[in-house]
């Protein structure tokens, strides 16, 4: 069965995805309020996978949720905390409960989150993720065995197209895509120029790219990721542009620059699509596809 | 020369092993753990000070010439009966040498040190960790650095997105082995080599615990 999100992808309209975060614990209501607000916006919502190596409740679990209520969930899985065997036995519960759109992530280290002393897997690599999901497409697991009943995926990774030095992420872009990768959702881009010198490398390859976008909430919290996140680098400008906006305005004028980049990222046809991320905010990204045009 | 390296144990788990156990012998190594200054002369005197403050009685101490050699029995065989009078050995070499002391006297041990990695000093006082030995070598096709060892989440299909200019996201003074490797490569112009998507590891080259057998030539009757 192709996927919804998968037709959004290959209909060639401008495709919006965003993001909900399961909780720390078995209280869904925030997460559910959240899908309930994006579920008819946008075209597929990831679900993420201990953000930031914090312990929460599963993506499957989430993406199960997304599911029961109707939209469409894209489940996020690391390789950090389960090895191969656990990786395929929770794509084969996702695609038999009907969770087809997979984005697949190496995960970030284990001494970032809330359980210092656990033990990190990485026993694949997103790519051989990829990869896995595609023999199990062809009714194989990784051990070689036969599988009793068909998977069917519509499978993605990221790319951090502010690396730096960006060409060996490059050819690990390319592996992932060779592995099988259908959709690319980026790291946050912020400098719309720099990003179009991206495409124009990256169009060459059969793959939709959703440009990422993550909502600036305040001056202080852009120099926070210029500082510590790995590949985002938050123009000087749009910081001062954060930082004028009149006290108790920060997240407007966020939201006003979301909502802008999008639009041009549109009106431009630099890439396939977006992929919003509202860090904590999620409410508001309806007010960012509000402002960009999109709804 | 690879090199066993070694930092001191937390004094508190130190003060919690030693609890109740008077009398103390002290050994260390006049090898790997001389060298990164955690269980040489200096160290072993500073301890044996250090211990004497919190009452305890050192019965005798040593710095045996190569710990985990199985002469390190010769060695200690003329300290028989400072070692006899004493309720415990406390031995500030790495877990080799711990292990070898062990099973050659019969006497409860307690390891002074952490054992950190199997290394190399790659500059003067800088130890680096070369190899896992994992049992299944990819070095031939990385430009012989190790991504199993130097990438901390071992990848071998290249860096993940937590690199940032060079450097592994857990620490802004380690090397990302991944950019390291395509430097390295890209200066042999092999970059083919990286752009090789590699199989999932084989996690169980050598099954735990590592045992290996030289295989003597059989001769025909």
């Amino acid at each position: 069965m192709v996927s919804a999100f998968k037709n959004a992808l290959t209909s060639g309209k401008f495709v919006v995805t965003s993001e909900v975060a399961p909780p720390k614990g078995t209280n869904l209501d925030k997460m559910a309020h959240h899908i309930e607000l994006l579920k008819d916006k946008v075209d597929a919502m990831n679900v993420t996978d201990h953000q930031s190596s914090v312990m929460r409740f599963p993506s499957l679990g989430g993406a199960l949720l997304v599911k029961e209520m109707g939209g469409e969930p894209i489940l996020q899985m690391t390789c950090r905390d389960r090895n191969r065997m656990a990786l395929e036995a929770d794509l084969l519960f996702a695609s038999q409960r009907g969770i087809n759109n997979v984005l697949c992530l190496t995960g970030d280290a284990v001494m970032f989150g809330d359980h210092k002393e656990a033990k990190g897997v990485f026993d694949l690599d997103s790519s051989q993720l990829v990869a896995a999901i595609r023999r199990l497409e062809k009714g194989e697991d990784l051990g070689g065995n036969k599988l009793d009943g068909n998977v069917s995926f519509c499978a993605g990774a990221i790319v951090t197209p502010e690396a730096n030095p960006l060409e060996p992420q490059l050819i690990k872009f390319e592996k992932k895509i060779e592995a099988g990768a259908e959709f690319i959702q980026t790291q946050a881009v912020y400098d719309l120029d720099n990003f179009k010198g991206f495409m124009d490398y990256a169009r060459q390859f059969p793959v939709k790219i959703l440009a990422g976008i993550i909502l600036l909430t305040s001056a202080p919290m852009a120099r926070f990721m210029n500082k510590n996140v790995a590949g985002v680098n938050v123009p000087q400008e749009l910081i001062d542009e954060m930082a004028s906006a009149p006290k108790g305005r920060a997240l407007s004028k966020g939201i006003e620059i979301a909502g802008r980049m999008i639009k041009r990222v549109r009106e431009e046809k630099m890439c396939d699509g977006v992929h919003i991320m509202a860090i904590g905010k999620e409410e508001v990204v309806p007010e960012i596809m509000a402002a960009a045009g999109l709804d | 020369m690879i090199r066993s390296i070694t930092q001191q144990k937390p004094e508190e788990e130190l003060d919690q092993l030693l609890e109740g156990l008077g009398r103390i012998f002290i050994i260390g190594c006049g090898t790997c753990v001389t060298l990164t200054q955690t269980g040489g002369g200096p160290e072993i005197a500073k301890m044996k000070e250090k211990l004497s403050q919190k009452g305890k009685m050192i019965t005798g101490d040593v710095v045996v010439p190569v710990a985990c050699d199985n002469l390190t029995r010769d060695a200690l065989d003329e300290y028989g009966g400072r070692i006899d009078q004493a309720d415990v050995l406390l031995i500030m070499t790495c877990a080799f040498g711990v292990q070898t002391i062990a099973r050659q006297i019969k006497k409860m041990v307690v390891p002074a040190l952490d054992t950190l990695f199997i290394g190399k000093e790659t500059s003067l006082g800088e130890f680096n960790e070369i190899c896992t030995q994992c049992g299944t070598c990819i070095l031939g096709e990385t430009g012989g650095i190790c991504p199993v060892t130097s990438c901390h989440k071992g990848l071998v299909n290249g860096p993940c997105g937590g690199t940032n200019n060079g450097k592994c996201e857990i620490d802004k003074d380690k090397e990302c082995a991944w950019t390291l490797i395509y430097n390295r490569l890209n200066e042999l112009n092999r970059l083919d080599a990286m752009r090789k998507l590699q199989k999932p590891r084989n996690h169980q080259g050598e099954l735990s615990p590592g045992k290996w057998r030289l295989k003597l030539e059989t001769r025909n009757p």
